[in-house]
């Protein structure tokens, strides 16, 4: 295949399911070949996730996940758009708090977990409020960044037409920054999704992360826990898609790299 | 002696002033003095085209006439006010990625007429998207125009605040040198159907030469005036009569340069 030449339709789907196709094919004859009695092949693994799509558990789990990651990116985004425009609007008192924040910032959520658990106890909360952080850190430094990388040109020109800072800062610094701010939402959004696995796993008994641990402790079904993670891969990859069609929005699409 | 104030050399109504007026830029403690004692009247409706070698000055002094900067000392003044800050009586164009790329063609025209009804709004951005002929291009947005176009939404945005000052700080620059030669022709139909006052910054002798009621040359730094060149060719100026290359010669010596490569 040469680079250059556009491929044509039947290959943009052709390859990459030969390529799955292949992998699952690597999967089924290693079980077979090992002989092993632990980790499942794929059959079984779709036998478990029919099962538990039977008894109706899956959908309950990952409504509860969504759920979480909902509440959590929801309230860091409420919190750290409007915090990162200040930050990056005023300068000087970024450079008051963002030691602090640059500290916070490479601490894993993992990390926070029995922390979450002294402020919150167990249920929702503490799960909500890892989520809250692991999503905060990325749309904070994002909404800065983006901020601070609005042309002067720009701000200049709203003065210019006569514009109050209240006014360059909605009309202007917000739509300007856009794409930068929707690129933290993006990979908060990412992240969220990894650490509420991980949060299920410790102090709530629903949810997808659960739904691993326990598979695995009652009974070690490592056929649902496959499955389970199999579940975990595809909502991610469509909540990545589904945001990502954000940034064909007119208004941001210029600052996004688009081929035509 | 009130109303001889007032008046230009030329006779007409004076716009802006600049009085003494030099700037001193303070860099790592340094100072740097860049604008030196510049004296300048500009009457109502004239085109002034400054140039002078790069790095010289000619953006400071435009961003001090704009009200963007202060000076260090001596005055700026228009229609006989002290200029204390930007203004949208008096627009400044930019030489590239001036206009917003989150708005369409429209939006931009329209970016400084929130304050007037949605009729009168809608009315002067079909009126000055008329006048920089972009008809047809109402909703598209900046990344799916050309160099040119971009640049004349940036100076229909500018026009349609109705300002008396024009500021364009080396407007064509980016441009291909065809597509240079368009948009000036394109200004001057602008400039002569709606009459304003411009200031105008180029590096570009030739199109000093073609725009310009005056040239103001400026040395290198700290500018000075070295010279103000009056341009007594009639539009549409035909651009390789004697005169026109007389002036043009005139003025590549007076910056210093030969007229030969």
């Amino acid at each position: 295949m040469n680079s250059l030449a556009k491929p044509a339709g039947w290959e943009k789907f052709f390859w990459p399911l030969l390529a799955a196709g292949l992998l699952l094919a690597v999967w089924y004859y290693s079980v077979v070949w090992t002989a092993t009695k632990v980790f499942p092949s794929p059959l079984s693994v779709d036998k478990g996730l029919a099962g538990l799509l039977h008894k109706h558990v899956l959908w309950a789990d990952i409504g509860d996940s969504l759920r979480r990651v909902g509440l959590g990116f929801g309230a860091a985004a409420i919190v750290g758009i409007p915090l990162g425009l200040t930050l990056g609007w005023y300068p000087a008192l970024n450079q008051v708090v963002n030691p602090v924040l640059q500290f916070l910032r490479p601490i894993s959520p993992i990390a926070w977990i029995p922390v979450a658990i002294v402020f919150f106890g167990v249920g929702d909360r503490p799960a909500v409020f890892l989520i809250f952080l692991s999503a905060f850190f990325p749309i904070l430094v994002a909404c800065v960044s983006g901020v601070s990388n609005v042309p002067a040109i720009f701000r200049r020109a709203g003065r210019n037409f006569g514009l109050s800072p209240a006014q360059i800062l909605t009309r202007v610094v917000f739509p300007a920054a856009l794409p930068q701010i929707l690129i933290g939402l993006r990979i908060a959004l990412g992240v969220a999704w990894l650490v509420v696995v991980a949060a299920e796993m410790i102090a709530v008994d629903s949810g997808l992360g659960y739904l691993v641990i326990d598979s695995r402790n009652s009974g070690k079904r490592y056929d649902l826990v496959v499955a389970a993670m199999l579940v975990i891969g595809l909502i991610g990859l469509a909540l990545d898609l589904g945001f990502r069609s954000l940034e064909k929005i007119r208004s941001v699409r210029w600052g996004f790299r688009h081929e035509s | 002696m009130a109303t001889e104030t007032l008046k230009t050399p030329s006779g007409l109504r004076s716009k802006l002033r600049m009085e003494h007026v030099s700037k001193v830029f303070d860099r790592d403690g340094k100072s740097v003095p860049v604008l030196d004692d510049i004296n300048l009247d500009v009457s109502e409706g004239e085109f002034i085209c400054l140039v002078g070698p790069s790095g010289c000055g000619k953006s400071t002094l435009l961003n001090l006439t704009g009200g963007f900067l202060a000076p260090t000392s001596g005055s700026v003044t228009i229609d006989g006010q002290g200029v204390h800050g930007p203004d949208p009586r008096r627009i400044l164009v930019f030489q590239e990625r001036g206009v917003f790329p989150w708005l369409t063609v429209e939006g931009n025209i329209g970016f400084g007429l929130s304050k007037l009804s949605r009729v009168e709004r809608e009315q002067r951005i079909a009126h000055y998207i008329q006048m920089v002929r972009l008809q047809g291009f109402e909703h598209t947005y900046p990344s799916d125009l050309s160099g040119g176009m971009k640049q004349r939404l940036q100076v229909a945005r500018a026009l349609a605040v109705n300002p008396d000052i024009l500021f364009l700080d080396e407007p064509f620059g980016a441009l291909d040198s065809v597509t240079r030669l368009i948009m000036r022709g394109e200004l001057l139909r602008i400039w002569q159907t709606e009459r304003r006052t411009i200031i105008f910054v180029t590096h570009d002798i030739d199109e000093a030469v073609q725009l310009a009621d005056r040239v103001v040359v400026l040395s290198s730094r700290p500018a000075k005036i070295e010279d103000i060149l009056t341009i007594d060719i009639a539009h549409p100026r035909n651009i390789s009569s004697p005169r026109y290359l007389e002036l043009r010669d005139e003025l590549l010596r007076k910056i210093g340069l030969a007229y030969t490569v």
